[in-house]
């Protein structure tokens, strides 16, 4: 699967399943631009990814913050054209149980991981759509089917994400863009080092493949969806979990 | 340099995907060019990029036919 000659943006991908992504893509061939909230976070971006056949770049970008996407895509495209794949990545954790979830929690997990696929995906469609072809990838999560205690909002922008998708697999269809869903389970990154000892005892527990998901092992999943070769596939979430959800 | 109806004409022919000689100014988008409303949309964004205004959504739903987008061009740039 090539992906030559196609500018792809991956959100969030200076560390764990972004960065991964983020390689993975590279190495297929595409031009990726990876995004971190940070500038120093956009350097590492740019040192990782200058090794690959077409060399990418890391650029500073706040999903979270409109005219922080907008002013980061307008300077991408004058770079580098218009994005014809697009992996919103991008995601952050606010945990606590509901009886303790404070709003300001509740909103900042929204306003990145489900209002921020909003922003990225409404600036990239318009070129997608000039192209006659496009494929959105949104990174949600095993929790959004399964749910997980302490993580309220977290879950319910996971699902959101599924539920946009769906939509727009519907809306763009015909103008050749796909919208997928990739869920991952627990998967050995920064982030799922956060849970407790007891929490990760659990979840192994239930998981038939008995260990951690490898970040290169969703990015594999998420570098065929975005091929031209995936392009009767769309408004699916498929999940990359070891088993422990089959919904 | 061509006049505002040949620009809009060209543009709904390449967003349409219609030959020059089916496009009159009466011709509706939806009814006689068989725009979707994605069409439709993505028509006054191109609309927007060719003749450099913005069009808000109040408007654009009242453009429907190439003489309401001639109209409108003409009055507003």
């Amino acid at each position: 699967m090539s992906l030559d000659g196609k500018v792809a943006l991956v959100t969030g991908a200076s560390r764990g399943i972004g960065r991964a992504i983020a390689q993975t893509l590279a190495q297929a061939g595409a031009e990726v631009v990876g995004t971190a909230t940070s500038e120093a976070g956009a350097s590492a971006i740019t040192e990782a990814l200058s090794a690959a056949p077409v060399p990418g770049y890391g650029v500073a970008m706040n999903v979270a913050d409109t005219d922080s996407v907008d002013s980061a895509l307008k300077t991408i495209t004058e770079t580098s054209g218009a994005p014809v794949i697009l992996v919103n990545n991008a995601g952050i954790t606010r945990d606590n149980l509901m009886l303790r979830l404070k709003e300001e929690d509740w909103d900042a997990v929204i306003q990145t991981n489900l209002s921020g696929v909003y922003r990225t995906t409404r600036k990239v469609l318009r070129g997608m759509a000039k192209a006659r072809f496009g494929r959105v990838v949104n990174i949600s999560s095993v929790v959004a089917g399964l749910g997980n205690p302490g993580q309220a909002n977290y879950c319910a922008a996971k699902a959101g994400i599924e539920g946009f998708s769906r939509s727009l697999a519907r809306e763009m269809g015909n103008r050749g863009i796909t919208v997928n869903c990739v869920a991952p389970g627990f998967i050995d990154t920064d982030m799922t080092k956060q849970l407790d000892e007891s929490q990760r005892e659990a979840m192994l527990g239930d998981i038939p493949a008995a260990r951690l998901g490898e970040p290169e092992e969703v990015a594999s999943l998420v570098a065929y969806l975005v091929s031209p070769e995936a392009g009767y596939v769309t408004g699916q979430t498929i999940g990359v979990n070891g088993g422990l959800y089959m919904g | 340099m061509s006049t505002v109806e040949e620009r809009v004409k060209k543009i709904v022919c390449e967003q349409l995907g219609v030959k020059e000689s089916e496009v009159q100014n009466t011709s509706s988008f939806v009814e006689d060019l068989g725009a979707d409303s994605l069409d439709t949309v993505e028509l006054v964004m191109a609309l927007e990029e060719e003749f450099e205004t913005e069009i808000p959504d109040e408007e654009a739903e009242k453009l429907t036919s190439v003489q309401d987008a001639i109209d409108y061009i003409v009055a507003h740039t």
